[in-house]
């Protein structure tokens, strides 16, 4: 707005002209404080929706994490620090390590999965790569306990993979699939490995393909080409996925109750259960807190490294 | 003659019903500046792509060196490719992407050093190493593209339109430059454009190519004066075209009826093959040859009345209409007694100016000048 109005002014010699100039000026405040309140009013519900629901919360969270436990789970306004200290207890400590350890496998299948899943849908018709795209998030808008069910049946020691194993004569005594850490790792891909995909799909598409030309004519061979200039070109995106997968992976809580069976436990569940079974909100705010923080620092490093958050976002 | 560096013999190429190279014939020769001239869509870029490697020809040979590449890969040929959008290493700063082909063939490292040094100095990028490719100008992006394939001494080099994204200042200097680099290093340059001044130029020889044909390979000078096709005629510079017949010959001049009138021609002016009485004829002749004059000269002469008088700097064009409506374009260098717009004249020419081009259906003047605005 004030760009219009100085435009006006300047282009604009005699003295007649100049009021009408001036008028202009005016004109445009006006307009501006117009558009100022009009702002304001489409942007308040969502300001007053991120205080009400994203503000007001991490604050409680937060001060939450200093308060100290009473009895029978009643919180007592105590200025604390023990429930950070708690962390780094052992047996709270090899949960949060278990985690990362989950976490870190997931993230590295799903990516070693999404990417060439990725590299396949930029080479085939934008309506094929649609359709593959749909079949992929087909699961998402299923119940995760439904998936995770239908994981239970498959894994379990009389479930569909250690039966037919035994019925071809593979095995003799079924093995243990389920209720490990494999059964959390491979519902975890499972889980997000749409997410992973679609930005990795995303940076490959939108790879000029003369940069792969222009490596093979110097010389390069597909898999220095490979190496050299795809992956180098396509870490954005290969990040985003990162992120995607391990920071959900920490938190999700719902792929351990169920395909863990109780035997290992991720931070999510520790939160999970420091707010309902032991009541301990401070202790449990204080591992969110905790948790947000690596979470956030990934970020940082994620738009350190030239990543773009929109990308995220998708 | 040594052997052809480059061979193309009877080359197709089809995408799909798409017929994109006819029957393609090309011999390049070692150290020679051959340009691939056309409009968009002719094959010229399929055809350089069929040297590099990135596509295959449907049927026929391509030969590089005297040898057979079809199972060669674009990493295993010794051509190298300036890209037409430049293609640099957005991940690397200019001296990796000089030394790209070196290090993918684990060249050692001093000696990378010191011909990526050569190469910056050849391009004139010294001390620009280590700057990132955003922040070089287009200009400078082309020559660290042209450092690029350079370097890795290539027996040809092909290059796909690289001075379409510059200006027009920036265009003619880079212009020079290439045609100085090509000699100093005595590399066979292949270059592919749309714009027929570059081609003339820059070349030692040119193909003019449409619709996938090569309409005419020859020297910058025997393009432009003896165009064997109407396309060639009008694609290269302005020209003057009279149709008509065959009416008479003798002692190798040939009379020929069009519809203004009967014009002449040299029969050893004809572009393809012989013609003889009765056969349709095209003649061309350049604008700067046709000559203009208010008096009846000697000989053949085409009644015209002048429309436009335009004084274009370093020449005067006038424009002048002829019985059947067409306009005849007049280039002179002379101002002093060109005629006004309005006044009579009688148009002719010198019979070793014109070329006789029989009549070929493919290609009508219609299509080569919309063949023209496009390219």
């Amino acid at each position: 707005m004030s760009d219009i109005s100085v435009k006006a002014q300047t282009v604009v010699p005699d003295a007649k002209k100049v009021t009408a100039g001036e008028k202009k000026v005016k004109h445009g405040r006006k307009q501006s404080i117009r558009a100022t309140i009009s702002n304001i009013i489409m942007c308040g519900p969502m300001t007053i929706w991120s205080v009400l629901f994203i503000l007001i919360p991490v604050v409680m969270l937060v001060f939450m994490s200093f308060m100290t436990k009473g009895l029978l789970g009643k919180i007592v306004y105590k200025f604390t620090l023990v429930n950070y200290t708690d962390i780094f207890k052992p047996v709270y400590f090899n949960v949060v390590k278990e985690s990362l350890i989950i976490a870190l496998w997931t993230t590295l299948l799903t990516v070693l999965l999404g990417y060439p899943l990725g590299m396949v849908m930029s080479k085939l018709k934008k309506k094929t790569t649609g359709v593959i795209t749909i079949l992929m998030m087909l699961p998402l808008w299923v119940s995760g306990l439904v998936i995770l069910y239908s994981f239970v049946i498959m894994l379990n020691n009389s479930g569909t993979i250690n039966s037919f194993l035994m019925n071809i004569g593979l095995i003799k005594k079924p093995l243990q699939l389920l209720y490990n850490n494999f059964s959390v790792t491979i519902g975890m891909v499972y889980m997000f490995l749409p997410f992973a995909v679609l930005p990795m799909y995303s940076s490959i598409e939108k790879l000029d393909p003369s940069l792969i030309e222009a490596s093979k004519d110097l010389g390069a061979n597909p898999v220095t080409t490979f190496f050299k200039v795809t992956l180098p070109l396509t870490s954005p995106g290969i990040f985003a996925g990162v992120i995607l997968t391990f920071i959900p992976c920490i938190g999700y809580y719902m792929v351990t109750d169920m395909l863990g069976g109780g035997t290992s436990m991720l931070v999510g569940n520790l939160i999970y259960r420091q707010f309902t079974i032991s009541r301990n909100w401070p202790f449990g705010a204080a591992l969110s807190v905790v948790l947000s923080l690596i979470i956030l620092l990934m970020v940082v490093i994620y738009t350190k490294l030239g990543g773009d958050l929109d990308d995220l976002a998708s | 003659m040594a052997q052809p560096i480059v061979s193309m013999t009877n080359v197709e190429k089809w995408y799909g019903s798409n017929h994109v190279v006819k029957n393609c014939n090309l011999n390049i020769e070692e150290g020679e500046f051959l340009t691939l001239l056309g409009p968009s869509g002719c094959g010229k870029t399929t055809t350089l792509r069929m040297i590099s490697g990135f596509e295959l020809p449907s049927e026929g040979m391509v030969k590089v060196e005297g040898e057979n590449v079809e199972k060669k890969e674009p990493y295993d040929r010794s051509v190298n490719t300036v890209f037409q959008n430049y293609a640099l290493f957005p991940n690397m700063n200019v001296y990796d992407n000089i030394a790209y082909g070196l290090k993918v063939k684990k060249v050692p490292k001093a000696e990378i050093k010191e011909r990526v040094t050569q190469m910056l100095k050849l391009v004139q990028l010294e001390g620009f190493g280590k700057r990132r490719i955003t922040q070089m100008s287009g200009g400078q992006k082309q020559r660290v593209a042209i450092a690029r394939a350079l370097i890795n001494r290539p027996k040809v080099l092909l290059l796909d339109e690289p001075l379409g994204a510059l200006d027009m200042k920036l265009r003619k200097q880079m212009q020079i430059e290439l045609k100085r680099l090509q000699r100093k290093l005595e590399i066979t340059f292949v270059y592919v454009t749309h714009d027929q001044e570059e081609a003339l130029t820059m070349s030692d020889r040119i193909a003019v190519m449409s619709a996938g044909v090569i309409e005419q390979i020859g020297t910058p000078k025997e393009i432009y004066l003896k165009p064997r096709t109407r396309f060639v005629a009008n694609f290269i510079g302005e020209s003057d075209l009279f149709d008509g017949i065959i009416t008479a010959e003798s002692d190798g001049v040939l009379s020929i009826g069009t519809e203004v009138g009967t014009v002449k021609g040299l029969k050893e002016n004809t572009t393809i093959g012989s013609v003889k009485v009765n056969d349709p004829v095209s003649v061309c002749v350049r604008p700067e040859h046709v000559k203009i004059s208010t008096e009846k000269p000697e000989g053949f002469s085409v009644q015209a009345v002048v429309k436009d008088k335009i004084f274009v700097g370093n020449l005067i064009k006038e424009i002048a209409v002829i019985n059947n409506g067409n306009e005849i374009k007049i280039n002179s260098i002379n101002a002093a007694d060109l005629p006004e717009p309005g006044s009579h004249v009688y148009l002719s020419w010198d019979l070793k100016d014109a070329v006789v081009i029989p009549e070929r259906s493919e290609i009508t003047l219609d299509t080569a000048d919309k063949l023209k605005e496009v390219g």
